[in-house]
């Protein structure tokens, strides 16, 4: 089961977006084959869903502030399920989250990131469920971004915390034992973004292509469990990929044996 | 007893690893011929290779998640109380155990793209 069509696809009818689709193909297309990945088809189905999560997130947020600036501040949650009470929820939830995690002081500091990233990939996730949609994270492209994104902002904030001395993390605890834990260190350090982004596109790619191929045996009800499952997988992996973040950055900036 | 068990069970390991690496020499001829042949008369063994792949990461990842489950309804059994907690890490863990059979069902993915 390859990639299927999306909504985006009627934005074919239009002369401009053909060209303009063209124009970039020409241009970011990749040609060269390398190791397992073979030959890539294009289309930018990814990048305009990606956009429209972001849309989704600024909308929510918008309500959110909104609500903050209404007569009461914002103390009194809305009686209904609307897009601000549901942003507001996220957001003490994963603040909870952040400071079981973190601890209190870091957590009012790294709680923007980690709320960024939850929202970004559980709205891109469960946006993959909605029939005509795809999830921006079922490919490489947007999980590697995000992740090595992560990468290099645990060894920033790591350096902002400990000076050039946060390197001596990486010879291990005692000094005739650095030539042994320099390349463990090094190989765990490189694997850590490989294996988010890998995580989080594996997931997304095999449970999309699951409810795929009940789809195509039996269109009528029985989609539906595996469809409940990947709700379910949805926000575990959007819960594993914020943890494991918070556990990259909590480690690079703890200051334990000082 | 124990020094003795040690002493000879290191033996055999060092034995067995030389063993081993005569294997890998044999094995030069081989491997020139399979490449000129060509992908398409591999196809066998890369399917198998995919069924292998997943098969075996599926088994144990089934047992790794089997015993993840089982410590956390023991520790639920035990304390009802701290249920919630529990139920959080064990959906932590089994996501992270799970996460080594996503890599093998990409690695199997990747095999079956390559045929035809």
């Amino acid at each position: 089961m390859g990639e299927h069509g999306t909504w985006f696809d009627y934005l074919n009818r239009f002369e401009g977006y053909r060209s303009l689709n063209h124009w970039l193909e020409a241009h970011l297309a990749r040609h060269w084959k390398w190791q397992m990945f073979g030959e890539s088809g294009w289309s930018m189905a990814h990048v305009l869903v990606a956009l429209l999560v972001v849309i989704v997130t600024a909308w929510g947020a918008m309500a959110f502030f909104k609500g903050t600036k209404s007569a009461d501040k914002g103390i009194v949650p809305p009686r209904t399920m609307n897009l601000r009470n549901f942003f507001e929820y996220m957001a003490e939830a994963v603040y909870g989250m952040v400071e079981g995690t973190m601890g209190e002081h870091n957590a009012a500091r790294f709680f923007p990131l980690i709320g960024a990233l939850w929202l970004f990939i559980l709205i891109g996730n469960l946006i993959g469920l909605i029939p005509g949609f795809i999830s921006p994270n079922d490919t490489l492209k947007t999980n590697v971004g995000i992740a090595l994104m992560v990468f290099l902002l645990t060894h920033i904030y790591g350096v902002k915390e400990h000076g050039l001395a946060y390197f001596k993390h990486f010879l291990g605890p005692s000094l005739p034992l650095a030539p042994l834990m320099l390349p463990i260190e090094l190989i765990s350090h490189i694997a850590r973004p490989m294996s988010l982004a890998m995580r989080l596109m594996g997931n997304m790619l095999a449970d999309h292509k699951v409810v795929l191929s009940f789809f195509v045996l039996v269109p009528v009800l029985v989609p539906l469990p595996f469809m409940l499952l990947g709700l379910l997988v949805c926000l575990i992996q959007a819960l594993v990929f914020c943890t494991l973040t918070m556990v990259y950055i909590s480690m690079a900036v703890e200051h334990g044996e000082h | 007893m124990q020094r003795t068990i040690k002493l000879v069970s290191s033996i055999v390991t060092v034995l067995v690893i030389l063993g081993f690496s005569g294997l890998a020499f044999a094995q030069g001829a081989d491997v020139q011929a399979v490449k000129t042949q060509g992908l398409a008369s591999n196809y066998g063994l890369i399917a198998l290779a995919a069924g292998l792949a997943i098969g075996i990461a599926a088994l144990g990842g089934g047992i790794g998640q089997g015993r993840a489950a089982a410590a956390a309804l023991d520790g639920i059994a035990r304390n009802p109380g701290a249920a919630g907690p529990i139920g959080g890490r064990m959906i932590l863990g089994l996501a992270l155990i799970e996460s080594l059979v996503i890599y093998a069902l990409i690695i199997a993915f990747l095999l079956v793209g390559k045929i035809g």
